[in-house]
């Protein structure tokens, strides 16, 4: 871009008045400013102490969960579309017939690598039943790499841990097994 | 003689150990402070070793110690390596130095036979203030050399830009001493804190002129922000210590904080009245023990405060760009520096107009010094020389000259 270029747009910068030009009364404004900051609150959070303020925990993404239905079973039918949405490929499903009469399906074993797993929340959009779902936990640490591998029982074991404070959507929205049996219907 | 030795030691032992101390522990102060005034809370969990302590972060100094003990010492293959290894060397020695003219108090009371101790490594030494300027100098040949030895070209940058700040600096720095030498009529530190102390008038009220130059040349000095050009990290890596890593990094790190410690004592002592404070600590020799410990804390609240403010201001005002350094110093300082001197000649040839309550006539001629000059200066000589274009006209040929 050459100086005499169209577009640019020269602007008239403010010039300095006296006691700017003196200098010493804007060293007085930046010492108050700084001054000010000094005794300001402070936006730290000392974590393991302070938890940090998670705004809406119910979009948080933070540690997966396999959600349970009313009769504790597994919510999971086994289709497969959270493994088949996933980017980092880090969700791992055996599927085998289910034991139950209301669904074909259901996962033997149920492993996430949490290691792999980006957090992006695309198994949660995925899931057509809910039952795969990303919790506000987010201190998640482990001293090995087998440790981070997370099965079914220990999926399981975070939605025990976090269904009171986040409810399923079923729960949240007021959905009863009767609105679930009629839409098996179809 | 044996006496006069022992005292000497302890005085020295005293020294070098709270300062060492204090090098340790302003660096944790500093961090503090940058993080408060960055809305942040800074290092506050290192305290006693295996316990759950934590002592608002009073550990961090020795971990950090530990960190630099523990760090490889490592030499670079293209540097000069005796150069590379004085210029620390050289540049603490002569910070340490400095101190053995610098009262840390006033006297101690008598203790066996003798008169009262003064708190002074080296009493007595007539020149000084001529000495702490020669010591401080030698801070040049620090950073020269080690810039020089790094052969590294932005640690030589660093060096040459220092060399170039530090000695224009030590104009302004020295009209500035020059008033309150010419008030006190010595250059014997303890006698200038004495004559604040017996007219109970601190030498800021009557030349603040003089104490707004001295001050800004003294951070220049200390290279501290807005004047820390040798190092300033976003243009240079880290100036003259870009290559240098664990203790003689350390070195450098310990002597650069005791800069700004010399700073402070001068401009307390100066400026501030030293050991002196209205009501509360006397004037004279004769003093008690309370007296004699009274006074070493009010001189060490007043370096304590003088380093706090030099910490703010580190975080209220940006760097100034190299050629706005050299015209403050040259075209503003000096100008500045000559008018105090000249006024502070005028108050001491006329002493018998400002005597007793004369001296109010005093303060009000140095505070209409302070604003005429700096409303003239302003009307004068404007701080930087702008040299952008301000029209396409003038870009389109100042691109002609260029191209």
């Amino acid at each position: 871009m050459k100086a005499d270029d169209p577009n640019i747009k020269w602007i008239e910068e403010p010039q300095l008045g006296l006691t700017g030009r003196m200098y010493l009364p804007l060293i007085v404004q930046g010492l108050t400013t700084t001054t000010k900051h000094l005794f300001g609150p402070k936006v730290t959070v000392s974590f393991p102490e302070e938890r940090p303020l998670i705004e809406n925990p119910l979009i948080y993404r933070g540690v997966h969960r396999l959600n349970k239905d009313e009769q504790g079973r597994v919510k999971c039918v086994a289709c497969f579309l959270c493994a088949t949405a996933c980017p980092a490929h880090c969700i791992d499903i055996i599927g085998v017939e289910s034991p139950w009469p209301d669904r074909e399906k259901y996962p033997e074993s149920f492993t996430i690598d949490e290691l792999r797993c980006i957090f992006c929340g695309m198994c949660e959009e995925a899931c057509p039943v809910d039952a795969i779902e990303l919790t506000s936990l987010f201190d998640l640490t482990g001293r090995s790499r087998e440790e981070m591998i997370f099965d079914k029982e220990k999926l399981l074991s975070v939605y025990d841990q976090t269904k009171d404070a986040e409810p399923m959507p079923s729960v949240r929205l007021g959905i009863t097994p009767a609105h679930r049996g009629m839409e098996g219907q179809h | 003689m044996m006496r006069l030795f022992l005292e000497a030691t302890i005085k020295i032992a005293i020294l070098i150990g709270g300062l060492m101390t204090a090098a340790a522990y302003l660096v944790l102060l500093e961090r503090r402070v940058a993080a408060w005034v960055q809305d942040r809370r800074g290092p506050n969990r290192v305290g006693i070793p295996l316990t759950k302590i934590s002592l608002f972060g009073l550990g961090q100094p020795l971990a950090d110690g530990l960190k630099f003990i523990f760090k490889e010492e490592y030499t670079p293959a293209h540097v000069d390596r005796w150069l590379y290894t004085l210029a620390p060397l050289s540049i603490l020695a002569a910070a340490l130095a400095t101190f053995a003219v610098i009262p840390f108090g006033s006297v101690i009371p008598p203790i066996g036979e003798g008169g009262p101790i003064p708190l002074v490594v080296a009493p007595g030494v007539d020149v000084g203030m001529v000495y702490v300027f020669a010591l401080s100098s030698m801070a040049v040949y620090g950073v020269i050399l080690g810039g020089w030895a790094s052969n590294n070209k932005y640690s030589f940058l660093g060096g040459l830009r220092s060399s170039a700040q530090l000695i224009a600096y030590e104009i302004p720095l020295s009209l500035g001493i020059l008033g309150v030498v010419l008030a006190s009529g010595s250059l014997r530190l303890d006698t200038i804190i004495d004559q604040q102390a017996a007219t109970g008038v601190w030498n800021i009220l009557v030349q603040p002129l003089g104490f707004v130059v001295f001050m800004i040349a003294a951070f220049a000095e200390s290279a501290r922000l807005p004047f820390d050009l040798p190092e300033a990290e976003q243009e240079l890596i880290g100036g003259y210590h870009t290559e240098y890593s664990g203790m003689r990094l350390l070195l450098y790190l310990i002597a650069e904080f005791l800069h700004m410690v010399t700073a402070a004592f001068l401009i307390a002592i100066l400026f501030l009245g030293g050991w002196h404070l209205w009501g509360l600590t006397g004037s004279g020799d004769e003093i008690t023990l309370f007296t004699a410990v009274l006074r070493i804390v009010v001189l060490t609240v007043k370096v304590l405060a003088t380093i706090f403010f030099m910490m703010m201001v580190r975080w209220s005002w940006p760097r100034f760009r190299f050629d706005q350094l050299m015209s403050l110093a040259w075209k503003v300082m000096l100008p500045l520096g000559l008018v105090n001197l000249v006024a502070m000649a005028f108050v001491v040839e006329y002493r018998q107009w400002f005597a007793g309550t004369g001296t109010w006539a005093a303060v009000a001629l140095g505070w209409v010094v302070l604003i005429g000059s700096s409303v003239g200066m302003a009307l004068l000589a404007p701080l930087s020389s702008d040299n952008r274009p301000r029209s396409a006209s003038e870009g389109a040929a100042r691109q002609q000259i260029f191209s």
